[in-house]
């Protein structure tokens, strides 16, 4: 094992770390303004991804692409947020739960409909494409680096949007009184929808640049969607400073999880059953943090009321 | 006789009349689909009691019917191979034997639903959903990346296990067994709601803060009817197992964490027959849509977004009217 090894390692679970945050950052912000649990953020994902693939085939810019998966992302969100989502604000938890699950069979098996059941694949464009050498003379794979700085730079964008517009204002009045900023004259339909396809985006986005590395295909927002929840629970419901640190956590206790247990346990065992009970409990590592940190902290590292 | 009376009583019957018919007409394929009501109505009837009577929202219990199906699958495996599971403190052989699968299934599960019950039974609202999930993504994951028993490809059953006096392998007699669990289940849930233990949990439901002063402590409470549901989720994967004759990972993956919670809340929440009609609807709209298109879970999706939007209180809500205790 060598130091490069795991520099590039660590640099791999900062890159998932900031696409959970992009997938974490709506779930939250749609959490703690609305006050609702959309299992369907998955789908956004999945649709960022194939609007992309097929806007950059048809196309041939790479850039096209991930403005039409931003694009896609946030109207499919807006026309749900529409159609079904302003429906379920005031019903409990299990109906927003079954509706926003029987979204995602209508948002997969429609996907399915368009796209067919197999696999596309996105080129990285040229000039992100090859390695870039690091300090210390590690290569590391130059997209996945721009995926590291894209992630950072949207994650000072949203801090910003909220801290220093207005809609981020707003946004931070419906969090804590839905009922005063309705009175003092702001449409707070509109600002749902806003908040709701801002959300969808982002997780368009991550869609897209996650779907340029591995392959582009339904069904592919579920397992980033129960991380994404993780995330947003480790890091405390609504407060996005904890979705960013409980993204970045998760992402590099998986990452370097998967890496480094097999390798632990193989210094006192022999090999395949290392490798076994490694990978086992590699997988469920994060799992295990989030009994941890939920036992200890019921409300999440960052939350401070009980929902 | 109510009218909610009335309606599951023509459940039971037509549930038991449909495979009758299909042998009848030689229809072999209706005494498989209604095998499958049976046993999925089961796991349902066991997350009614911690979701419509305890109103704990569980989106976990995939696990438990997992667990169930992994107990009955891997004792089967070891039987075949003459394999003992444990021979050290004491030997422990597998078994095809339903007598003894079942109570191992409800056993396993009713531990696992104690670890997690009592962990997740410290958080509320949101934060228990996502725990639940969280706790069986992990058993999922595990018995992905676990080699021994299958992994990601799962594990075949080879022979149905047996059950005395009856041949499982001919599909009335294993549909009868589902049949008298799942209405014995539901009989039970009916004991339950009606007894002492049922009221505290609707106390622990609707205010838990007053049971507490009432001197039940509604943690313990819930965590009991959290670890019976369980059990009989258990005991329906153990069932289900043997219907499919495999067991993989797919019966603890979120999926079907979620569609368990279907057959709960189509059939309707607190009622007794709800998750056997649920499951009942959910087969027959799953064989009909099939045949309109391939396309069909696009248009379950769409069915069950007006459902929850517009009839609430699922089919029997609709049928039978409104309870007068909500």
């Amino acid at each position: 094992m060598t130091v490069s090894l795991i520099v590039e390692q660590l640099l791999n679970g900062l890159q998932f770390g900031f696409m959970l945050f992009l997938m974490a950052a709506g779930l939250t912000l749609i959490f703690g303004v609305m006050g609702l649990i959309n299992l369907a953020h998955g789908s956004f994902y999945m649709i960022g991804a194939f609007a992309c693939a097929a806007v950059a085939a048809a196309t041939g810019s790479y850039w096209v692409g991930l403005a039409a998966s931003l694009a896609a992302a946030a109207a499919a969100g807006a026309l749900v947020e529409v159609a079904v989502i302003r429906r379920l604000y005031r019903r409990d938890h299990l109906d927003q739960v079954l509706a926003t699950f029987a979204l995602i069979l209508v948002f997969s098996e429609g996907t399915r409909w368009v796209f067919g059941s197999f696999p596309l694949y996105l080129t990285v464009p040229d000039f992100l494409s090859g390695p870039v050498a690091l300090p210390g003379g590690i290569d590391y794979p130059l997209f996945r680096f721009a995926i590291i700085l894209i992630g950072l730079v949207i994650a000072v964008g949203l801090f910003l949007l909220i801290a220093r517009t207005r809609l981020g204002i707003r946004i931070r009045a419906g969090e804590s009184d839905r009922e005063m900023i309705a009175a003092l004259g702001v449409d707070i339909r509109k600002l749902y929808t806003t908040v709701f396809a801002i959300g969808a985006a982002l997780a368009g986005l991550a869609g897209a640049l996650v779907g340029t590395i591995q392959s582009v295909q339904v069904g592919m927002g579920e397992p980033v969607l129960i991380l994404a929840f993780v995330v947003i629970i480790i890091g405390g419901l609504g407060s996005i400073v904890g979705a960013l640190v409980s993204a970045i956590l998760v992402g590099l206790a998986d990452t370097l999880g998967r890496f480094l247990l097999p390798v632990a346990f193989d210094t006192f065992m022999d090999s395949s059953t290392a490798n076994n009970v490694g990978s086992a409990l590699a997988s469920m590592l994060i799992y295990i943090l989030m009994a941890l940190v939920l036992f200890l902290r019921p409300t999440g590292l960052f939350g401070t009321r009980a929902h | 006789m109510n009218r909610e009376a009335a309606i599951s009583l023509l459940i039971a019957a037509g549930l038991l009349a449909a495979p009758l018919l299909g042998n009848a007409f030689d229809e072999p394929f209706v005494i498989t689909l209604a095998t499958k009501v049976a046993i999925l109505g089961l796991a349902g009837t066991g997350l009614n009691i911690a979701l419509g009577y305890g109103g704990m929202v569980s989106l976990g219990h995939a696990a438990f019917f997992g667990l169930g199906g992994y107990v009955a699958g891997i004792l089967a495996s070891h039987a075949l191979n003459y394999e003992p599971l444990f021979t050290a403190p004491l030997l422990v052989e597998g078994t095809t034997q339903m007598l003894i699968i079942w109570p191992v299934a409800i056993v396993v599960s009713g531990v696992a639903a104690l670890v997690i019950g009592a962990l997740s039974l410290r958080t509320t609202g949101v934060f228990f959903i996502m725990i639940t999930l969280a706790f069986a993504q992990m058993v999922y994951y595990f018995a992905i990346s676990w080699p021994a028993y299958g992994g990601e490809d799962g594990l075949s059953i080879y022979i149905r296990s047996e059950f005395p006096g009856l041949n499982t392998l001919n599909p009335l007699h294993f549909f009868a067994i589902c049949y008298v669990l799942l209405i014995l289940a539901i009989g039970f849930s009916f004991l339950l709601s009606q007894s002492r233990f049922g009221l505290a949990l609707g106390g622990a439901r609707q205010n838990a803060q007053r049971l507490a002063t009432v001197g039940i402590s509604p943690f313990r409470v819930k965590l009991t009817a959290f670890v019976i549901s369980g059990m009989m989720a258990g005991l329906a994967g153990a069932l289900y197992a043997d219907l499919n004759r495999f067991v993989s990972p797919s019966m603890l993956s979120w999926h079907t964490s979620g569609e368990i919670m279907v057959f709960v809340i189509l059939g309707g929440t607190r009622r007794l027959f709800g998750p056997a009609a649920g499951a009942a609807l959910y087969i027959v709209l799953e064989n009909t849509l099939g045949d309109v298109s391939e396309h069909w879970l696009l248009l379950l999706g769409a069915l069950l977004v007006a459902l929850v939007l517009f009839a609430r209180g699922g089919v029997i809500g609709i049928l039978a009217g409104q309870t007068r205790h909500a």
